[in-house]
Order: structure tokens, then sequence, then C-alpha cells
């Protein structure tokens, strides 16, 4: 078989549902289409919407596959159909999109790269609430914690990230006048993401999202940091870690920095931990391999001076971690190796990572 | 001398009577494009199309001197003013359109110089006069045109522009949506015409980060002035704040490294602070004002705090401003063990919402 050039992704990047994301991207489709490109829909999302129903016609569909599940049957892509058929590009509505128990692949942008690395262009949507490394600021500005989420690097590797922009009031209007979802589902709607104040934070995300992806874009052939970073994100079975993650490599991703999670354990390997803490170490370090970021797990009875160790001989600049629990105690907290990493890293930046959660309204 | 960065219940009162006495004149909402033919002007004036069909009362009072094919059949239904001629050029018929006094004015081109001789200098504050009349005005603009950006854009363009709009008054708009669309890429180029491309493109891509930069900005300003006129405590973090703390005695060069490289990366704002001291030597005072000289240099703003506790004073500060990252330094004079009864103990103990780096020093 000869080498396949790998297709190109591109994603209309809304800040919530009804911005006109799919309407878009349909459009765009059909201009494809009239220029001569071999275009199909892969998956469509229509939500009742009529102007974006009307998008859609005119567009060959590649049908949807049932899957059965508990009892009931779910519909979703039907990537082997696409792959028989392949098209030169195909639109496949909401990137973030999770697969019912039982599909080939969990998440709807596996499916994406496996229709890429068939060669096939893929034209997407996303909001940016669902962009993994800004899990803890959405969940600080809506009080909402999504779940689907995206990695940072599989939105790096899109060819396009295009804005698909509305303001805020003439988002709301549209979701008052029934545009966006039925009635019942509307007002539920406005309870949450649809707060003014919270649109209008999603969107100023959304926008230097944008302005960061595009920059990425220009940076990879020309601008490069003066400096060398290098990040070490400590893992422990505190839940919190999976925000010093996602913190460490936003960071890490704007300063063009390397990022690795450690884990001091005194065996070397997990065995030494009582079961819930395995799988939370388990859980923590999973959760970095799947945003890319290299993990170890160090041998040692002090975890201060393993991971001060570790950094000096990796040249790491900076180490995060999470904030001390236990503030009640002073016998807690002089436990905590925070207090003891600031003081024997004297020659890198301690990160220490704040709890993001949102205050009550 | 009154704590500096927080208003007072009175100034947060006369704001919002101020936006609410605004409120009452004409409401400007911008289309903000980077470039000729990303398509505002057909975004524009199709949303004069959609509010004449909902039955409003709409002019334009402003189209472009070449009129796109795509536009045509968008202008045949709508009624124009057309621009009047003076001796030396055109202007929007200020006088007409104040007569004819429509619901909503579109005005297709903020950045034009009028003739001499005429009330105003330029079409932008034609168009202040239309929001004073109370019009409601809806106008596009091309980011190369906005004066505070010139240097930037004749770097990126090499091109130098006569005609511009103050960046304030794009700021003052009510609502500010972005045209957003990457470059067109040909999918075949012959050889020859490739370097040249690519040029191109890195221009495009580098004008459409401005406008995607200017865009978010333009938000942030609405989205803190929606939270401080509803007296929402809430900050929400969609952009990077950080706020160097500094003594005397700090070793800036590594924080203020950081700090700019950060807020550059992430478009965010960088505010250096000292808590002011009783009786610090003159030679402590001498070494400050070259550190907040430094500072200034860097572009960073400045301010000097008034408070009995430094660490409290310096979180109150970082709080009603919507620090999102805190920079401190951390001599290791200040011993292990009393880390947490220390000011930076309590820094990281009482830094809600906010990111503690420690530098060591």
């Amino acid at each position: 078989m000869t080498e396949q050039p790998r297709g190109k992704l591109k994603i209309f990047m809304g800040y919530a549902a009804g911005v006109g994301k799919t309407y878009k991207m349909l459009e765009e489709a059909h201009q494809l289409k009239a220029a001569g490109v071999d275009i199909v829909v892969g998956y469509f999302e229509p939500h009742g919407r009529l102007d974006t129903i009307a998008k859609s016609e005119g567009l060959e569909t590649i049908p949807r596959k049932t899957i059965d599940y508990r009892g009931s049957t779910f519909e979703e892509m039907d990537t082997d159909a696409i792959l028989a058929r392949h098209p030169q590009a195909c639109v496949v509505d909401e990137f973030p999109h999770t697969s019912v128990p039982g599909s080939p692949r969990a998440k709807r942008w596996e499916d994406v790269q496996v229709l890429l690395d068939a060669g096939i262009d893929v034209l997407t949507t996303m909001n940016i609430q669902h962009l993994e490394s800004l899990n803890d600021q959405v969940w600080n500005i809506s009080g909402v914690r999504v779940r689907e989420t995206i990695p940072d690097w599989v939105v790096q590797q899109a060819d396009e990230v295009v804005v698909v922009d509305l303001t805020p009031r003439a988002l709301l209007h549209r979701l008052k006048r029934g545009v966006v979802y039925e009635r019942g589902k509307a007002e539920q709607a406005l309870q949450k993401f649809f707060r003014e104040s919270t649109l209008v934070a999603l969107r100023e995300l959304a926008l230097r999202q944008a302005a960061h992806e595009v920059e990425h874009r220009i940076s990879n052939v020309t601008v490069q940091t003066r400096k060398h970073h290098k990040i070490l994100v400590l893992i422990t079975a505190n839940p919190k870690t999976a925000m010093a993650i996602r913190r460490a490599k936003r960071i890490g991703d704007f300063l063009g920095a390397e990022c690795f999670a450690v884990t001091v354990q005194p065996s070397g390997d997990l065995s030494g931990l009582a079961e819930a803490d395995r799988e939370a170490v388990e859980r923590h370090l999973n959760f970095a391999r799947n945003l890319h970021i290299e993990t170890r797990i160090l041998e040692g009875e002090d975890m201060a001076s393993a991971v001060v160790d570790f950094g000096r001989r990796n040249q790491i600049t900076q180490i995060f971690v999470t904030r001390p629990g236990g503030w009640s105690s002073l016998h807690a907290l002089t436990r905590d190796p925070v207090q003891k990493i600031i003081g024997l890293a004297k020659d890198m930046q301690i990160v220490i990572v704040s709890d993001r959660e949102p205050l009550a309204q | 001398m009154r704590e500096v960065g927080r208003k007072t219940p009175e100034e947060l009162l006369r704001e919002c009577q101020a936006q609410e006495a605004a409120a009452t004149k004409g409401h400007l909402k911008i289309f903000l494009g980077y470039a000729s033919g990303v398509g505002k002007s057909f975004r524009m004036l199709d949303e004069a199309r959609r509010r004449r069909e909902r039955g409003q009362d709409v002019v334009v009072g402003a189209i472009q001197p070449k009129v796109p094919p795509e536009i045509e059949p968008l202008l045949k239904n709508l009624e124009v003013i057309p621009l009047k001629r003076v001796d030396n050029g055109t202007a929007i018929d200020v006088e007409a359109l104040i007569r004819r006094h429509p619901v909503v004015c579109f005005i297709d081109g903020l950045a034009y110089n009028n003739p001499p001789g005429l009330h105003n200098p330029t079409r932008w504050q034609d168009v202040q006069d239309l929001l004073n009349a109370g019009i409601k005005v809806i106008a596009s603009i091309n980011i190369q045109y906005v004066a505070e950006l010139q240097k930037d854009v004749e770097e990126i363009t090499g091109k130098h522009v006569t005609e511009t709009v103050p960046v304030s008054f794009i700021k003052s708009a009510d609502e500010i949506e972005i045209v957003d669309a990457p470059p067109e890429e040909p999918l075949e180029r012959p050889p020859d015409e490739q370097a040249e491309a690519q040029k191109r493109d890195q221009r495009l891509s580098r004008l459409r980060e401005l406008a995607l930069v200017l865009a978010a900005d333009v938000v942030d300003h609405q989205l803190n002035e929606y939270l401080e006129c509803n007296g929402l405590k809430q900050q929400f973090g969609a952009n990077e704040r950080i706020l160097v703390c500094i003594t005397p005695r700090a070793n800036m060069q590594e924080m203020m490294e950081m700090a700019q490289i950060i807020a550059q990366r992430f478009h965010g704002e960088l505010t250096v602070a000292y808590v002011n001291q009783p009786n610090i030597s003159s030679v402590d005072q001498s070494a400050l004002d070259a550190r907040l000289a430094i500072a200034s240099a860097a572009g960073a703003h400045i301010e000097i705090l008034e408070g009995d506790d430094p660490a409290d004073t310096l979180l109150d500060f970082a709080r009603s401003r919507g620090i999102t990252q805190l920079f401190v330094g951390h001599t290791q004079r200040t011993g292990l063990s009393r880390l947490w009864g220390s000011p930076i103990g309590k820094l990281i103990r009482d830094s809600r919402g906010m990111d503690v780096r420690v530098f060591p020093q």
C-alpha cells in the first residue's frame, strides 16, 4: 500500500451551543463541493434547528450506524463506512462527543484521527469549554464540570482553527426565540452556560485560544524563546493533582516547554500504596500520558529530595505542585512536601497551583 | 493615602450611572476583520437584511467605494443614504441621517478621513454624532486601520496607513463581533510562487492574531464592567493577569523575565506591586526605585500599596484586580520551618484562584 499523506483538520470553534458552528461548517462544505471536492457528511447533529437542517440538504450523507447498549439503541458515526466510501473530505459534527460503550473507539476525536490517517480531510466543530487544559477555568467561570474533553495536542494538530463568533446578546436573543433549544431545555440552559457573564467570559477564552492557535502556527516557522524551559509536575493521590497537570501543560504549551510528570514511591513502583491511593496515582499518570506528558515513577523515601534531584539531573526549570491541604493542623502542613521542595530547589521556580472552584453565586 | 486599585462604592455607582446614561445614547456594534476580503461587509449587511426582514427601520449610511458582487443583491433590498459629495471628496451625510433618524444605521468602513472643511475631521467622529443623536450604529473596520496598532501593522505589511480609528473608540463599542476566516490557500501552487505565498500567509496570520487579541481585550473590558455593575465579586480569569510582588532587595531579573514571557505569550497583563514599609533606609529606597524603574521600562503597571500586613494587602489588591498568577521571591534565610508562618506561607495559603510562583533568591 502506498503511503497516504495525512488529511487536513479544520476546527470551527465556538463558545456555546447556538453560535452557528455547524451552520458555518456546512456552508463551507457546500463551497468545497461547488469547487469540485468530493465531500460527504460523516456525522451531523441537527438539534432540530431548521436553518441548519436546510444547510445539510444537497450534501451526501453517510448513514449512521446503530449500536445496542443496555437495551437501548444509539446512533454513532459509521467510521468504517466513511473509510470504505473514502471521500476527499468529510464533515464531522461535535468533535468532543463520547461514543456509546461498545463503539470501536471511545471518543469521536479518535474516529477523526482514523479518518485523517486514511488521508481524508475533516471539518469539525467544538466549543472552547471542551479543551482539556481549560477545564478548571471553565468550571470556575460556569460552575459546570465539563466531562467530554479533548486533549490540547489534538487541537494543536489542526491545520486551521476558525472562530465562529456571535455576540452573547445575539445568542441570548436566539435562545429566547427558541432557535437553539426547545422551551424547557432553553430555560435549563439559561441557568448554566447561558448566563450573560458566563458567555462573555467563555467567548473571551475562545478568542484568546484562537489567537494562541494562530501564533502557535506562525511560531512553528519562526520565533523561539530565548531560554529553554522544562516543567515538572508532581503527581500524588491528591485529587487536585489533575488541576496541577492541566495548568502545567497549559503554561508549558504557551512557553514551548517540555513537560514531565513524576510520582515518588519508596519501592519504585505503586505496589506499596493502599488500593485507593494506587488507583488515584494510576489515574493521574494516565491522565498525564493522555495529554502527551512523559511520566516517571521515581524511587525514593523522601518525596521532596527525590523530586528536586530529578529536577536537577534533568535541567528542570519549574516544578508544579498542588496547594497543600490540611491548613488546620501545622503538623499536616509540615509534612507536606511543598515546603521542603521550596527549601531544596534553590535553582528552580516552584508553582503552587491554585484551586479554581466556582464561588457560589 | 487611599489604597490603590479598589473602587469605592461611590465610584462604582458613578460608573454604573454613566453607563445607564450611555444606554440612552445610540448603541455601537463593530464588525472587526483582519484583511479585506474576509467577508466583513457581507456579514454586516446580511445582518441589515435580517433586521429589515424582522421589520426594523434600517438604513445604510456608507458602503465601500467598490461593491463586491455578493453584496449587490443585499443592497438592492436596503435603503441607502448615499455619501455626500463635497469639493474634494465624500463623507457620510450626518445631517440627512439624523433627519431620517432610523433605528439602526449601517456604516461599512469606519476608517476614513473627511475632506477638509467639514464639521468633523474623521468618519468615526461623524458616527459618534449619530450615536449621540440616539441612532444605533453597526459599523465595520479592518484591524489594519486601528491607530494604536500602526507600529505592528506597518511591521507586518510594510505599509503606512494615514486613515485610522483610535482603539478607545473601538473599546467603547457595546458589542464587537470578529469576522474570522484563515487566509485562503490554493491547493496547488507552482513552486516559484510557494515562498511568496507563504510570506503572504504569515502576514495575514499575524494580522489575524492582532484582531483576535483586540476582540478579546474588548470582550474582557465588557466582562469587567458587567461584573462590577452587577456587584459580582467573582473573578473569572479568562485573561491571565500577573502580579509580581517585590521588596527593595528582591532579585528581580528572573521574576521579570518570566513574567514578561508569560504575559506576552498569553497576551495578558503585568503588574508589579510593592507594599510600602515604614522607615526604610535610604539605601533600600534607592534600590527600590531602581527596581520600579526596571519594571516600568518593561511595560508593567506599577502599584505602591499601603497596608499593615504585606500579605493581606497584596492579596486584597490581587483579588480586586482578578490576578491569576502571583510571583514572589523567597530567600532561604526565612528558614524552612518558618515558611508557613511567613508572608509567603500566607500568600500560598490564602491565594484562592491564583497560582503562586515562588522564585528562589
